[in-house]
């Protein structure tokens, strides 16, 4: 409790003082997640669709493989980010491993199946209802794909926001691509991952609650921003 | 489809426009190892570099076998570790150039203040972990090949156990770094070997305290040391270089002499090895 007490304090702390280096640590951690969501969306929605509209021999196994990825592990994923990057590694001569670049592909290869799965989901449901419409129409299948995508663009935000709570909690995969460096790759979680082994749990629970608020601020703008173009588009 | 494709390229362009945009100030990487970086010296020392030469430097703070493989991999400019025996080798398999001593501290067996297996203000150290085991008290172990790691594991030759084959359990593998070791032995009142840095800069020691200090055996020997060049092209052989030798030089080890935590000094300047 006494702990817990603490953290709360170190949290509150934190905030007020508008320490520099807090204020670095949240602007990285948010663009390295935030970009590597965008990312993921642009390569994860359209293979979602892709996957809900189209018959293409293996395109079950091909959603039995997606759906598992969901699961990938983060260290594995960094794992292999790190032997991609790595200057003896195939992609070695672009220098990439401990930069933020490293730490937003690995959260790309992290995000994309899950956008990707839950997005195949929720339009396949919507393609079911659709289907004769299009084949009415005579819509080709790129214009098909893209206009299920416009046309399920509110609850597609679920999708988008499973892969930012992924992205932005997220601390084994960055951890070995970034290192972890101070003022360089160091993010919110591999913050708390430091200040947990250094013993100094206040803080790292402080900076936890300080993460924790920031995914509900995400989370609440995103909501509004649904609601508002919803009513605006009246559907 | 081909606007997919148009998006993902520019994707990757604006990956790499922003990659390039990182790297302006002249930097170097550094694997090291956590002891160094938990213990606050890097914070400390570091600064006084950079100032100095305007060369950034980028620690990844592992430990001292995963540094060492880093190094291997050509993904770092210099090693900073503490593993006499490891260093050699990886200099000897010509992954490494002009390794020096830089510093020293020393091990320390921290143990529960009820000391179940009575070493407390003991001398020996390897008497120590005799009676640990005869006691079968808990035993936290970082078994994650780092320096301190090995340090630990020839202690336990010396005194002839095999703690990974003892039964009874009282010997625990966990396989993480010194702090998280130490927050385990903190909550299990465990004994652990834990260098002095870690040691005197962690928080959350709850019911630990040194029981055991200042034996010979237990001098903690830290080197430094260039990547090959000739194996790993990129490795900016100018600014390590320029790193090694103001560790070395009067500046840099006055500066690791003048790092204090409570008035305790943690690393002992020395380019010679420590005293025996």
């Amino acid at each position: 409790m006494h702990d817990l007490l603490d953290a709360l304090a170190a949290a509150w702390q934190l905030v007020l003082s508008g320490d520099p280096t807090l204020v670095a640590i949240v602007s990285l951690s948010l663009g390295i997640s935030l970009t590597a969501v965008v990312l993921a969306s642009i390569l994860g929605l359209p293979l979602g669709a892709t996957l809900a509209v189209l018959r293409f021999p293996g395109r079950n196994a091909a959603t039995v493989v997606v759906n598992a990825l969901m699961g990938l592990p983060p260290v594995v994923a960094g794992l292999f980010v790190y032997l991609l990057l790595s200057r003896s590694g195939p992609l070695g001569s672009l220098g990439l491993l401990f930069t933020p670049t490293a730490m937003v592909i690995a959260q790309v290869v992290l995000v994309t199946p899950i956008i990707a799965a839950v997005a195949r989901q929720m339009l396949e449901d919507l393609w079911r209802e659709y289907r004769d419409l299009y084949f009415l129409d005579g819509a080709s299948r790129v214009r098909t794909v893209c206009s299920l995508l416009w046309l399920g663009r509110f609850s597609l935000l679920t999708a988008v926001l499973a892969g930012v709570g992924r992205a932005v909690a997220e601390v084994g995969a960055i951890l070995i691509v970034g290192g972890n460096i101070a003022g360089v790759t160091r993010t919110m979680t591999t913050a708390i991952a430091l200040e947990t082994s250094r013993g100094d749990l206040a803080l790292a629970l402080g900076l936890g609650i300080i993460l924790l608020s920031l995914i509900l601020a995400i989370n609440a703008t995103a909501q509004f921003v649904r609601n508002t173009a919803r009513r605006a588009a009246a559907i | 489809m081909t606007a997919w494709v148009r998006l993902c390229v520019a994707s990757c362009l604006l990956l790499l426009a922003a990659s390039a945009a990182v790297a302006q100030q002249p930097f170097i990487t550094v694997a090291s190892t956590t002891s160094t970086e938990e213990s606050g010296l890097f914070g400390y020392l570091l600064p006084a570099f950079t100032k100095e030469t305007g060369i950034q430097v980028r620690v990844v703070a592992v430990g001292t076998g995963q540094a060492l493989k880093i190094g291997e991999h050509g993904d770092c400019d210099v090693v900073f570790v503490h593993d006499t025996a490891a260093e050699l080798a990886f200099v000897e398999r010509g992954f490494g150039l002009d390794r020096r001593d830089v510093m020293y501290n020393d091990f320390v067996l921290v143990g529960p203040r009820g000391d179940p297996a009575h070493v407390d203000g003991g001398k020996d150290i390897v008497v120590a972990f005799r009676e640990i085991a005869d006691a079968k008290a808990p035993f936290v172990a970082r078994g994650d090949d780092s320096g301190t790691s090995k340090a630990e594991m020839r202690l336990w030759s010396e005194a002839d156990i095999d703690p990974k084959r003892a039964e009874a359990g009282w010997y625990r593998d966990t396989g993480s770094g010194m702090g998280p070791t130490l927050n385990m032995a903190a909550a299990m009142d465990g004994y652990t070997l834990s260098d002095r840095g870690t040691w005197l800069s962690f928080k959350n020691k709850q019911n630990l305290k040194i029981v055991v200090e200042g034996d010979r055996r237990l001098f903690n020997q830290y080197g430094v040391m260039l990547v090959n060049p000739a194996k790993h092209p990129y490795v900016k052989q100018d600014l390590g270089r320029k790193f090694i030798d103001w560790l070395i030089s009067a500046a840099g080890q006055e500066t690791i002499a003048g790092y204090r935590i409570d008035g305790a000094q943690l690393f002992f300047p020395d380019t010679r090895g420590p005293p025996s």
